[in-house]
C-alpha cells in the first residue's frame, strides 16, 4: 500500500471505530432499537479487501454486521446513522434499520439478517455481471458461521460450476453468535471447506491491514480476470458481543485481552508512527476530529431529520402502481 | 387463435421474452438440454444457449437465491422449481430475500424473478410431491401470486410476469400441462391483478382457481341441466391480490357462494374469500358460504385413498345442493 493511501484508511479506520462506538452509545441512549451488530476489530478485513477492490464499482454485499461494509463502499455515514435512529432520511429510508442498510448508487447491494442468505444473492449479481459483460466483480462478506448454512455449498458449488466472477471474504471471527468455532464446526480453517468445489482460496490475518491487502490484491485480480469465484478467509476477533444482549460469558477476558493487543487500527498507526509518517499526539487529534465529525454531523443530522409519515406504511411494499399498469391491468401498449 | 397446450402457451411466452430482452433467462433443473419436465422450455437451451437457459444442480434454495440476486442487477429470472414440494426449500430466499428488498431497501432495490413451479395432487405421487401450497405464497408482502387455469392465461400471465418489476410467484399444475386451449395469436398480456368470469350465472358463485376453475366449470353445467340452478364461476387467477371488488360484485349479484379449492382448508384460499365476503357483502348474503376443500391429511399414495382426499366436481355440486336445501 502507498503511505497516503495509508494515511487515508487508518483516518477511515478511526472513523469506522468511532462511529460504532457512537452507535453503542445511541442504543444504550435508546435512540437505536432493535438488533445492533458491531464491527470493532475486524476493521482490517472490511478495508484491507475494499482497498484491493473498486468501491462504489465492484458490487459488495454481506450480512446484518454492515454498516462500515455500507461506509467503505461509499454510503454517507449520515444516512447509515439515521438508518439506525429509523429516520426518512436513512439510507434505506428508516424501513430497514442496522441489519439492511442499502445504498444502491454505491453498488452496495445490502445487510442481510438471515445467516448465510446473501451466498447466492452474491452468486446472482456475478451471475448479472457475467451476462452483462461488465468488468465489475461480486464481494461476498460473511462470518464463518455462515459457512454451516446449506446454501453455502450450494452456492460454492454453482460459483464454481459457471465461473462466477465473484469474491467471497470469510471473516472468520471465532464466533457463531456465542458458540465457538470448534464447537459449532467440524473445520476451524473455512478455506480448506471450498477445496470440495475447486474453488482456490486463502487464509491470513485479518488484524494487519497490510497483509488482508496483499491478499486481497491477489483474490480480486483472480475473479477480475475471469478465472471465476475465489475464498479468502481473514483471521480476526469481534471486540463487542454478537448483538447488544451478550455479555460474552463464552469467552474469558484473557482471550479478549490477547486480541486487543493486535488492535487493527493501533498495528496501522504504530507502523506510520515507526516510519515517521505520524505522531502520537496528530493520532489524537484524528480521534478528536473524527468524535467532532460524528457528533456536530452524523448524530445531529440523526436527530434532526424526520420520522417517516405514517401515510407512507405501505410504500414500496411493491412497485409504483403507475409505472405497471400495463402488466397490472393487461392493457400493454 | 391456436389452440395449444399449457406448457406449449408456458414455452411461447419464454421463447417471445428471451427474443425481445437479452436479460430475460431462465433456470430450473432439466430445463435446458432435457428440455423440461413439463416440456415448458422445449426448444429454448438450443436457441438461447447455456448462459441463458440454465440447468441448475438440484439446489432449490441455492438457484432461486441466485436468480434473485442477478434480477437486483436488472436481469429477469423466469425460475423453474420442478415441483412446489421443493419450494419449501427456496422460500427462505423468496420471502426473505425477493419479497422484502424493496421495503427493507427503502425502494432502491427490487427483484423482478418470476418463479413457476407445479403444484398439485397429480397420480398417486404421496405426500412428498403432492403438495398444494398456494396458501403459503399468498400471505407474504411483496410478493404477487397468480394461478393460471387455461393456456391463454399460462401464456399471458408468465408474460405480464416477466415484465412485472415485482417478483411473481405462478403456481401451475401437474396435471394441466396438456391441456388444450386457445391462446391469441397476436402478442397477449394477461392482468396480474383482478377476476374473469369464466361463466356467468345468477344463483350461486362458484370460485374457482386453477384447476378447480375446471370442477365449477363442469358443476355449473350439471347444476343448469340437473337441477335449474344458474350458477356463476368465477375464476380467481390472482391470489395475490386477491380481486376484493370482483369478489364483492359476483356475490352481491348471486346472494350464495362456495369456494372450491384443493387446498387443504385451513388458513386458505376459502378461509380468505370468506372473510372477504364477510368485509365486503355480508348483508348480500342468502346463506352462509361454503368450502370444497381436500382432507387435512399428508397426501395418500393409495390410489382409492388419494381420491378421497381430493374434491372434484361432485363435490361442489353437492355443496351447491346443500346451500339450497336440496341435499
Amino acid at each position: 500500500m502507498k503511505i497516503e493511501d495509508k494515511k487515508r484508511v487508518l483516518r477511515e479506520m478511526v472513523l469506522h471505530r468511532r462511529f460504532e462506538e457512537r452507535c453503542y452509545q445511541a442504543y444504550i441512549e435508546r435512540k437505536i432499537g432493535g438488533f445492533l451488530h458491531l464491527y470493532p476489530g475486524q476493521e482490517a478485513c472490511c478495508n484491507g479487501v475494499m482497498e484491493a477492490a473498486r468501491p462504489g464499482h465492484d458490487y459488495v454485499i454481506t450480512g446484518y454486521r454492515d454498516h462500515v461494509h455500507a461506509i467503505k463502499c461509499g454510503a454517507d455515514p449520515k444516512e447509515v446513522m439515521a438508518e439506525l435512529y429509523g429516520k426518512e432520511t436513512g439510507s434505506s429510508k428508516g424501513r430497514g434499520g442496522s441489519m439492511h442498510i442499502f445504498d444502491a448508487g454505491k453498488r452496495f447491494m445490502g445487510g442481510y439478517a438471515l445467516v448465510g442468505g446473501p451466498f447466492p444473492l452474491a452468486a446472482g449479481i456475478a451471475k448479472a455481471i457475467q451476462l452483462k459483460g461488465g468488468d465489475e466483480i461480486a464481494i461476498c462478506f460473511l462470518g464463518d458461521a455462515a459457512n454451516n448454512q446449506g446454501v453455502f455449498h450450494e452456492t460454492m458449488n454453482m460459483a464454481a460450476l459457471w465461473k462466477l466472477p465473484v469474491l467471497f471474504v470469510c471473516e472468520n471471527n471465532l464466533y457463531g453468535i456465542g458458540t465457538s468455532i470448534e464447537r459449532s464446526t467440524a473445520v476451524v480453517h473455512q478455506h480448506k471447506r471450498v477445496a470440495a468445489y475447486n474453488i482456490p482460496a486463502d487464509e491470513c490475518d485479518g488484524q494487519d491491514i497490510e497483509v488482508v491487502y496483499e491478499h486481497a490484491r491477489r483474490a480480486v485480480d483472480h475473479v477480475r480476470s475471469g478465472n471465476g469465484p475465489f475464498f479468502l478467509e481473514l483471521m480476526t476477533y469481534r471486540y463487542r458481543g454478537h448483538s447488544m444482549s451478550d455479555s460474552r460469558g463464552y469467552r474469558s477476558r484473557e482471550e479478549e485481552e490477547l486480541w486487543k493487543q493486535r488492535d487493527p487500527i493501533f498495528i496501522l498507526r504504530d507502523r506510520l508512527i515507526a516510519a515517521g509518517e505520524l505522531t502520537m499526539e496528530a493520532y489524537a487529534a484524528l480521534e478528536k476530529e473524527t468524535d467532532a465529525y460524528i457528533e456536530n454531523e452524523v448524530i445531529r443530522f440523526s436527530e434532526e431529520s424526520p420520522e417517516p409519515r405514517v401515510e407512507d406504511l405501505e410504500k414500496y411494499v411493491l412497485a409504483d402502481r403507475d409505472t405497471q399498469l400495463p402488466w397490472l391491468t393487461g392493457k400493454a401498449a | 387463435m391456436a389452440n395449444i397446450m399449457y406448457w406449449e402457451a408456458i414455452q411461447r411466452a419464454h421463447d417471445e421474452e428471451m427474443a425481445r430482452d437479452p436479460l430475460v433467462i431462465c433456470m430450473g433443473e432439466d430445463i435446458g438440454v432435457a428440455g423440461g419436465t413439463y416440456k415448458a422450455t422445449k426448444g429454448l437451451y438450443e436457441k438461447y444457449g447455456p448462459l441463458r437457459v440454465m440447468d441448475t444442480p438440484i439446489s432449490e434454495g441455492g438457484f432461486t437465491g441466485l436468480a434473485v440476486g442477478a434480477s437486483f442487477l436488472g436481469v429477469r429470472p423466469i425460475v423453474e422449481i420442478m415441483s412446489v414440494n421443493f419450494a419449501w426449500l427456496a422460500m427462505d430466499q423468496m420471502f426473505n430475500s425477493a419479497a422484502k428488498v424493496r421495503y427493507m431497501s427503502g425502494g432502491q432495490l427490487t427483484a423482478p424473478c418470476v418463479f413457476r413451479s407445479a403444484g398439485g395432487a397429480a397420480h398417486q405421487l404421496g405426500a412428498q410431491h403432492s403438495a398444494r401450497m398456494e396458501k403459503v405464497f399468498m400471505g407474504i408482502a411483496g410478493l404477487r401470486v397468480v394461478t393460471p387455469s387455461n393456456p391463454k392465461q399460462a401464456y399471458g400471465l408468465l408474460k405480464s410476469a416477466i415484465r412485472s418489476d415485482d417478483p411473481v410467484f405462478i403456481n401451475e399444475h401437474e396435471l394441466m400441462y396438456n391441456m388444450k386451449g386457445e391462446v391469441p395469436d397476436s402478442e397477449y398480456f394477461h392482468p396480474l391483478e383482478g377476476s374473469d368470469i369464466a361463466r356467468a350465472g345468477t344463483d350461486v358463485t362458484l370460485f374457482g382457481y386453477n384447476i378447480s376453475v375446471h370442477w365449477c366449470l363442469k358443476a355449473a353445467e350439471i347444476l343448469d341441466k340437473q337441477y335449474g340452478i344458474s350458477a356463476e364461476v368465477v375464476d380467481l387467477y390472482s391470489l395475490s391480490p386477491l380481486d376484493r371488488a370482483g369478489i364483492k360484485a359476483s356475490v352481491a349479484k348471486t346472494h350464495r357462494a362456495v369456494i372450491a379449492e384443493e387446498d387443504e382448508a385451513p388458513v386458505g384460499v376459502g378461509s380468505e374469500v370468506i372473510a372477504i365476503i364477510n368485509e365486503e357483502c355480508f348483508f348480500e348474503l342468502d346463506a352462509a358460504p361454503v368450502r370444497v376443500h381436500s382432507a387435512l391429511v399428508p397426501q395418500p399414495y393409495n390410489h382409492t385413498l388419494e381420491k378421497a382426499a381430493i374434491p372434484d366436481h361432485e363435490d361442489v355440486v353437492k355443496a351447491v345442493l346443500k346451500l339450497f336445501g336440496k341435499a
